[in-house]
């Protein structure tokens, strides 16, 4: 089965600044693929290069099996695309925009209603439908923004943080849509800078410094060598006062990181420093533990500056 | 084909609604040309009145001083001197005692009692160099025409008025200067509108959502083109009937012709304008190089300057500015009646200028999106 997504020895520069550096990475049909990276990593350039909007200075990557580099054109009538900064027209109602996207893609007469109806169904927008989109709460704009994203009903869907800056529930209710359409064979590249989201991956990528820093499903990368350094282990401190503790534990020999996770504490310490440090944690229950997601990009971040 | 212009359609509609969505700014797009029309159009105004004249009267008759008589009756003329010699008739003027000078030749009876035209020579100051100043003189002669012509309309009298510039033969009349105006009013008008409505979705991100549909860059183009040529189109419709009711400026070709031929001037500044939007990334910048444009089209386009009197280098770089074309074209139809043929050359000069300009914005906006 050919994936639905490849890039393969991606570089992308901008004059002499390589915003992508050698990237590679397989996407398979149906996935719905969670990529991370700090600000300015390079993730809205991938997508960018992918869609076929900018074309790679070195290497490239393949849609569906199409080229990104020869078939640009024919890949923007399969994939659907939510950009980062919201792009509907404000001044046109929620049902304008809708048939504006549906004619852009070259869908017409009962085709679109029907399509259109579907949507509406599925993501419940169909009392705002006369709405001026200015007049929408964010949770609703992306809504109808994913609607209009997949009015064609793509095979393979990018969505460029789709819910930066949208309340929690609207947020929930904006996954659960992928999760459905992902179920009914829809491949999605999602961008997001939310660790829970990204846990809800099948599979995620992180970049750093326009580098795939690491690649694979969340239990892969909870066992990755690079975030579990060798002679150190990961532990969960459960102290009374977990803040004032931090403090106290970062001050100690051998500990490598520490952060306040939920009322505990998770951190990474030398193995033949965690007895002396139990001991001066005096009363706290320190168990090993599997890092957690943002445990694991922390590290990751950390061993790469080391690496520089 | 299809493929080239895919999203046309609805990219045109939805153009339409965001006119139609926002009556406001449709009301100042409007209007404001036209306030500038009659702003600028009055500065030249046509109906003169109370202007300063004097006669020489050479002819000594009954027939010459009925003549004088009807002259000072009339409102547009008011007599302040009466001079015996032909130069005192030009010194009058060029001190400033009288804007015009009638002369009435010393045969001028004799030829009306023979059956002839007698002619009486009008001299008017146009010494008076700023725009303004020229075009009032120019049309003051053709107001004095005009009130000569009806003066004498009902006598048996044939008489040929002859107006005749002092000190600057090539003067222009407001005929001449309302047709120009409105070459560079619509000009303005248009590329600001189209310009800016790239621009702005530029600037609000929905540039970016659209250029990862199928959209083809001419689709674009086009389907931006197409409501704010019509709008234009029906603006400039109001803007003859203006210049035509108000400004009593008389077409003497057929309008329809007009009509067809400034299609391909309209199609030119779109292009323009899409070509501004390409490389302006806000509003503010778009809004500047419009009025960039403004320039060699007011200087360069024989709007102010004729070209026949530039420096061979300017008249040169008359040739590649648009609104020369069309400002042939409008005072071609309006000044001098010509037709279809006579004008088609420039017709089809902006015709290829307006597909070349569209051309390159696509090609500069498909580059563009390769580098952003
Ligand atoms: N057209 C461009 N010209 C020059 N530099 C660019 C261009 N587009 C992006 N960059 C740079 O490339 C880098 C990567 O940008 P990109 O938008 O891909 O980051 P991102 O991972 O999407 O960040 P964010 O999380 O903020 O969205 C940034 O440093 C950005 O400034
Ligand atoms: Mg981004």
């Amino acid at each position: 089965m050919t994936p639905a997504i490849t890039a393969e020895g991606m570089t992308i520069r901008f004059g002499s600044f390589t915003a992508v550096q050698d990237v590679s990475f397989q996407v398979g049909k149906g996935e719905l693929f969670g990529f991370l990276g700090p600000n300015g990593s390079g993730k809205t350039t991938i997508i960018k290069a992918l869609c076929g909007l900018l074309t790679p200075t070195e290497g490239t990557g393949t849609i569906l099996g199409m080229d990104i580099r020869k078939q640009a054109a024919e890949i923007r009538r399969h994939v659907g695309y939510m950009s980062q900064k919201f792009g509907l027209y404000e001044d046109l109602t929620v049902a304008e925009n809708l048939t504006f996207y549906a004619g852009v893609y070259g869908i017409k007469g009962t085709q679109a209603e029907q399509r259109t109806k579907e949507l509406l169904a599925l993501t419940g927008m169909e009392p705002y439908l006369r709405r001026r989109v200015g007049a929408l709460s964010g949770g609703w704009k992306q809504r109808l923004s994913l609607c209009c994203a997949i009015i064609h009903s793509p095979q393979v869907v990018f969505l460029d943080e789709p819910t930066a800056g949208i309340d929690p529930v609207a947020r929930r209710s904006l996954w659960d849509l992928f999760f459905q359409l992902s179920g009914q064979g829809v491949t999605f590249f999602v961008t997001t800078h939310y660790m829970d989201e990204a846990e809800r991956c099948g599979r995620v990528g992180y970049i750093y410094l326009s580098k795939l820093a690491a690649i694979g499903t969340v239990a892969e990368l909870q066992q990755l060598p690079a975030a579990n350094p060798k002679g150190t282990v990961r532990v969960q401190i459960e102290a009374p006062d977990a803040s004032v503790e931090l403090t106290r534990l970062r001050s100690m020999r051998g500990v490598r990181e520490a952060t306040i996770f939920g009322r505990s504490i998770h951190a990474l310490v030398e193995q033949h420093d965690l007895e002396a440090i139990r001991q001066q944690l005096s009363g706290a229950s320190v168990e090993p533990v599997v890092p957690s997601l943002e445990d694991v990009f922390v590290t990751l971040t950390y061993e790469i500056m080391k690496e520089r | 084909m299809k493929d080239l212009f895919y999203g046309l359609w609805p990219i045109c509609r939805k153009e339409f609604t965001h006119i139609r969505r926002d009556p406001t700014t449709l009301f100042f797009t409007l209007a404001v040309p036209l306030m500038q029309l009659f702003l600028l159009g009055l500065a030249v105004d046509t109906n003169v009145r109370q202007i300063a004249t004097a006669i020489l009267d050479e002819s000594h008759t009954p027939q010459s001083r009925q003549f004088v008589d009807k002259l000072a009756a009339s409102d547009s003329f008011h007599i302040v001197a009466h001079v015996d010699s032909a130069d005192k008739l030009d010194s009058a003027i060029r001190a400033g005692k009288a804007r015009v000078g009638v002369r009435i030749p010393y045969d001028y009876a004799r030829r009306l009692q023979e059956g002839n035209t007698a002619s009486v020579l009008v001299l008017m100051d146009g010494s008076d160099s700023s725009v303004a100043g020229q075009a009032t003189n120019a049309s003051t002669g053709v107001a004095m025409q005009l009130s000569l012509t009806q003066l004498l309309g009902n006598s048996p009298m044939p008489v040929e008025v002859r107006p005749s510039v002092l000190y600057n033969p090539s003067t222009r009349s407001a005929n001449f200067f309302i047709p120009g105006l409105i070459a560079v009013l619509l000009q303005m008008m248009v590329i600001l509108m189209v310009a800016l409505s790239l621009v702005r979705e530029r600037e609000r991100g929905t540039l970016e959502q659209l250029t990862m549909t199928p959209v083809a860059p001419l689709g674009l183009m086009v389907g931006k083109m197409i409501p704010y040529g019509v709008m234009a189109f029906a603006e400039l419709c109001v803007i003859l009937a203006v210049m035509r009711v108000v400004f009593l400026v008389p077409v003497h070709g057929n309008v329809l012709t007009l009509l067809v031929l400034s299609v391909p001037f309209l199609l030119t500044v779109l292009g323009l304008g899409l070509i501004i939007s390409t490389k302006a990334q806000t509003q503010a910048e778009a809004f500047q190089l419009a009025m960039a444009t403004i320039l060699p089209s007011v200087f360069l386009s024989g709007y102010i300057f004729l070209i026949e009197n530039m420096p061979p280098f300017f008249a040169v770089l008359s040739k590649l500015v648009p609104t020369t074309y069309y400002i042939r074209i409008l005072r071609g139809v309006v000044l001098r009646g010509a037709g279809l043929q006579d004008l088609l050359l420039d017709a089809m000069i902006l015709l290829v200028m307006g597909c070349a300009a569209t051309g390159i914005a696509a090609w500069l906006f498909v580059r563009q999106q390769q580098h952003a």
